[in-house]
């Protein structure tokens, strides 16, 4: 990505050179400012995970931060680079798997995961969890009662059930809800691996 | 021989130089603007803010659009005086009644001239204050919701030009009529102007706590033109400074007719002096009727109350409280410069701008240097009170504002340029060609204490070729030049709103960090607000339908809705339960003769539509609020005026509230 950047503003760089009128005298000014703008653009603002806002209600990613049995996931959310995603507007539904979920992996697997070259499998396992829709668990018993599926990010569907001790989504159980500003966390014990 | 050659020649290589500098700006010579030094100084990168807010009025649209300097980007138009359907204002329940006057609703008006208000003189970025010309009116904008948040109509005015600049500590908000009209407002032969028809110049009280305006006192002076106005400031504070036109009080073919006098008059007014006697029960309370409207960020809903008394100050009898200062030619701005000593007339018809020192005005009224009197009130020798002229400065003088280090800028019309000269010398220093026409201009805070004299913004009249072409009508333009040097420099040219009449500027960092992110749930107050979806009802009053509905991403609560007949005035009073910062939802159905609404996270609005066709219609959400955004609809059945359909609201099929 950085180099494909690079040879843009090389490009551009050129494109202004060969463009830059024949005024002898402007040129050099021209080509200044134009070395100037070209490495102004590669610059590159952070995304919407870092606008300030201590006003709003907390979204999904502020939430998740705040309390420390999700910090394997907020772990995994910084490793995948899927922050934006997870405080965009959306809507939101998301899975959480609290720190415990993670331990349950055959060892070395979250290790594993969170490797560089892992970081697109990561990104799968997280939309896994992730349903571009707004569910609250009164949803969800609605979803459970007229056996409609959860379609999820990741493209897979989760099953969602009401049993006699509560609901629960891919075959774990929702331990708690919690509304954010962009949608609903809903607190699971399992980390939902996609079949696959 | 010799010595006229030599003359010649020089004179020739003078009016070479001259109209060397003159070309500065011109097509051929526009790459010296556009260099790339201007460039950079104008450009704000890629998520970067800019230095200072531009609030620029839209003039005939009505409207005032916000801005940021010095890349002059357009952020937000803010409805004022004109309906405007985007927002729904004027076209929603809650902000009808801001545009109620004693001649009903209005939806337009003309916007002039905005004004921030002042705390010991210097821009404290809390309110701004703007005129409506047309129908008098004064509105206040909220600066931390961006909002226009009280309006109120100006009784016994025509045309409120002098308008609507603020005291030194926003004591005052001050409204002066253009037009005199008979007071009381009377049928009578219009050629019986002279002497019978009056000029009000309104002070309107501004409440420290929470702005609110009420106008304390109408001075009813002498049927001239008001035209515009000042405050005092320092040594001055306290007095009110208004230029005047048409002293000749013609009522025909004005261009002439009031163009005979060699001079009108700045009318100074002690308002604190009018203020005390009013207090201890001076003035008479006289009938009237005028328009008062407040917006509410609790109800989320504007009130109109009619007022129907105004306490009138007759001149004559307050005397020592108001006089006349000759200025040559129908003066038009009226500014006074940061330490509040000069006062600037800029005769629109002469050929020097008049400075009227403060100071010598006091020692002119102590020693009665007076040359008569109009209507009672004292003519000041003209003499007495001029601190000097700037003598041959350019054509059709019209405003000035002052950049803190001693300098003024003044627009002339005629010779479409900025003029910089030197308070006390009065010598020209520098002037720049403007493109074309240039009206106001703007330093932020160059009409106060302290003015931030960074740039100079003109607004022009005349755009012409300065853009692509659209047609006979074009967009007018503002140029933004850097005033940080001796030499004026052009940065930037960019197209406005309607008419950009005036312009307030003011440090971004005085307003920014209040500026509101979203209005709380909980505290709305909103008569037909609902705090959560199980809330949600459909209720019918005879043949009025009150929808009780919310909206979240990405759905609105009930979204089937059956029961209503042809015939029924149907309420969609409708909350935006979000409560995440520029997440607004919209809402808008087929056939309603309204405007869509557009919710800000946390507020309630309503619109009305009056089915009349039987059917099954949709509503959908107006602002792409998520990504689910276009499933974020809903139908209303219609059944004939009479049907037993009963009335019902569901959300996937099931009540509102069911699990």
């Amino acid at each position: 990505m950085k180099k494909i950047k690079l040879i843009l503003s090389l490009l551009t760089l050129i494109t202004l050179f060969i463009t830059s009128c024949g005024n002898g005298e402007k040129k050099q000014e021209v080509s200044d400012s134009a070395v100037q703008n070209a490495t102004e653009v590669t610059v590159e603002g952070q995304g919407q995970s870092a606008v300030s806002d201590d006003v709003s209600a907390a979204n999904a990613l502020q939430v998740a931060k705040s309390i420390e049995d999700f910090s394997t996931l907020v772990a995994a959310i910084e490793a995948a680079g899927v922050e934006d995603a997870v405080v965009n507007v959306g809507p939101l539904t998301i899975f959480a798997p609290v720190n415990s979920a993670f331990d349950k992996l055959p060892e070395g697997t979250v290790a594993n995961l969170l490797l560089p070259e892992n970081k697109s499998q990561l990104a799968f396992i997280l939309t896994n969890h992730v349903a571009p829709a707004n569910y609250p668990d009164s949803q969800l018993a609605k979803e459970a009662k007229k056996g409609r599926k959860l379609y999820m990010a990741s493209g897979k569907y989760l099953v969602v059930e009401e049993k006699e001790d509560g609901l629960y989504v891919g075959g774990t159980k929702i331990l708690k809800t919690v509304q954010v500003s962009n949608g609903w966390i809903h607190v699971i014990d399992n980390v939902l691996v996609p079949a696959e | 021989m010799k010595t006229i050659f030599k003359s010649l020649f020089a004179i020739t290589v003078l009016s070479m130089v001259l109209s060397s500098c003159g070309n500065g700006g011109s097509k051929k010579g526009s790459q010296g603007a556009l260099s790339s030094s201007a460039a950079e100084k104008v450009y704000v990168a890629p998520g970067e803010h800019d230095e200072f807010y531009a609030f620029i009025s839209g003039g005939f649209s009505g409207q005032l659009a916000v801005y940021g300097l010095p890349s002059g980007r357009l952020f937000k138009v803010i409805p004022v005086f004109s309906v405007d359907a985007e927002k729904a204002y004027g076209f929603n329940e809650e902000t009808k009644p801001m545009l109620n006057t004693s001649h009903g609703f209005i939806p337009w008006d003309d916007s002039h001239h905005p004004d921030i208000s002042q705390t010991a003189g210097e821009l404290d970025g809390r309110y701004l204050f703007i005129n409506g010309n047309n129908t008098p009116r004064i509105a206040k904008i909220d600066l931390t919701t961006f909002e226009t948040t009280e309006i109120i109509e100006i009784p016994n005015s025509a045309g409120n030009h002098s308008s609507s600049f603020v005291t030194e500590n926003t004591e005052y908000v001050v409204a002066g009529t253009r037009f005199s009209v008979p007071y009381p407002q009377k049928d009578m032969p219009i050629d019986e102007y002279k002497g019978n028809f009056k000029g009000a110049l309104t002070f309107i009280k501004v409440d420290p706590k929470d702005g609110g305006m009420d106008i304390k006192f109408q001075i009813m002076m002498p049927g001239f033109n008001y035209d515009l106005s000042h405050p005092g400031r320092g040594a001055s504070h306290g007095w009110f400074f208004f230029t005047t036109y048409n002293t000749e009080e013609a009522n025909s073919l004005l261009e002439v007719n009031a163009s005979q006098n060699d001079k009108d008059f700045i009318a100074a007014i002690n308002w604190k002096k009018i203020e005390e006697y009013v207090n201890n029960g001076g003035g008479t309370k006289a009938p009237t009727n005028y328009a008062h409207n407040v917006y509410s960020d609790e109800t989320h809903s504007a009130t109109s109350t009619m007022k129907n008394e105004v306490v009138i100050v007759n001149p004559s009898d307050v005397p020592g409280a108001i006089y006349f200062m000759p200025t040559p030619k129908s003066p038009h701005g009226c500014d006074v410069d940061p330490s509040g000593e000069y006062i600037v007339g800029s005769g629109k018809l002469a050929a020097e701008l008049t400075i009227h020192s403060f100071s010598k005005m006091v020692k002119a009224i102590e020693e009665k240097k007076f040359d008569g009197d109009a209507y009672g009130i004292p003519i000041i020798q003209y003499e007495a009170t001029l601190a000097g002229t700037v003598k041959q400065p350019g054509l059709g003088p019209l405003h000035t504002e002052f950049d803190g280090e001693g300098n003024a800028y003044t627009t002339f019309f005629i010779s479409s340029e900025v003029v910089k000269w030197k308070l006390g010398t009065w010598e020209v220093i520098d002037r720049k060609p403007t493109y074309y026409s240039v009206g106001h201009l703007m330093i932020p805070g160059g009409n106060s204490r302290k003015p931030f004299g960074k740039y100079v913004l003109a607004m022009n009249k005349i755009t012409k070729d300065r853009y692509l072409a659209t047609g006979p009508e074009v967009t007018q333009s503002a140029q933004l030049y850097d005033i940080s040097g001796e030499k004026m420099e052009l940065l930037l040219d960019f197209p406005t709103i309607g008419e950009p009449h005036y312009a307030a500027g003011c440090p971004a960092s005085l307003i920014e960090a209040n500026s509101k992110k979203i209005y709380k749930l909980e505290e709305n107050k909103h008569e037909f607000a609902i705090k959560s979806e199980a809330e949600a009802k459909v209720v019918r009053k005879g043949n009025e339908v009150h929808i009780y509905m919310t909206m979240i991403r990405s759905h609105f609560a009930p979204d089937n809705i059956e029961g209503v007949q042809v015939g029924d005035k149907v309420y969609f009073h409708v909350t935006n339960l979000e409560q995440d910062y520029d997440v607004p939802h919209g809402i808008a159905m087929i056939g309603a003769n309204t405007s869509e609404l557009l919710i800000m996270p946390g507020q309630t609005e309503t619109f009305v539509w009056e089915p009349k066709q039987v059917g099954v219609w949709p509503f959908y959400c107006t602002d792409f609020c998520s990504a689910l955004h276009q499933e974020m609809q809903g139908y209303v059945r219609v059944s004939p005026k009479g049907s037993n359909v009963p009335l019902s609201f569901t959300l996937d099929g099931d009540a509102v509230d069911a699990e």
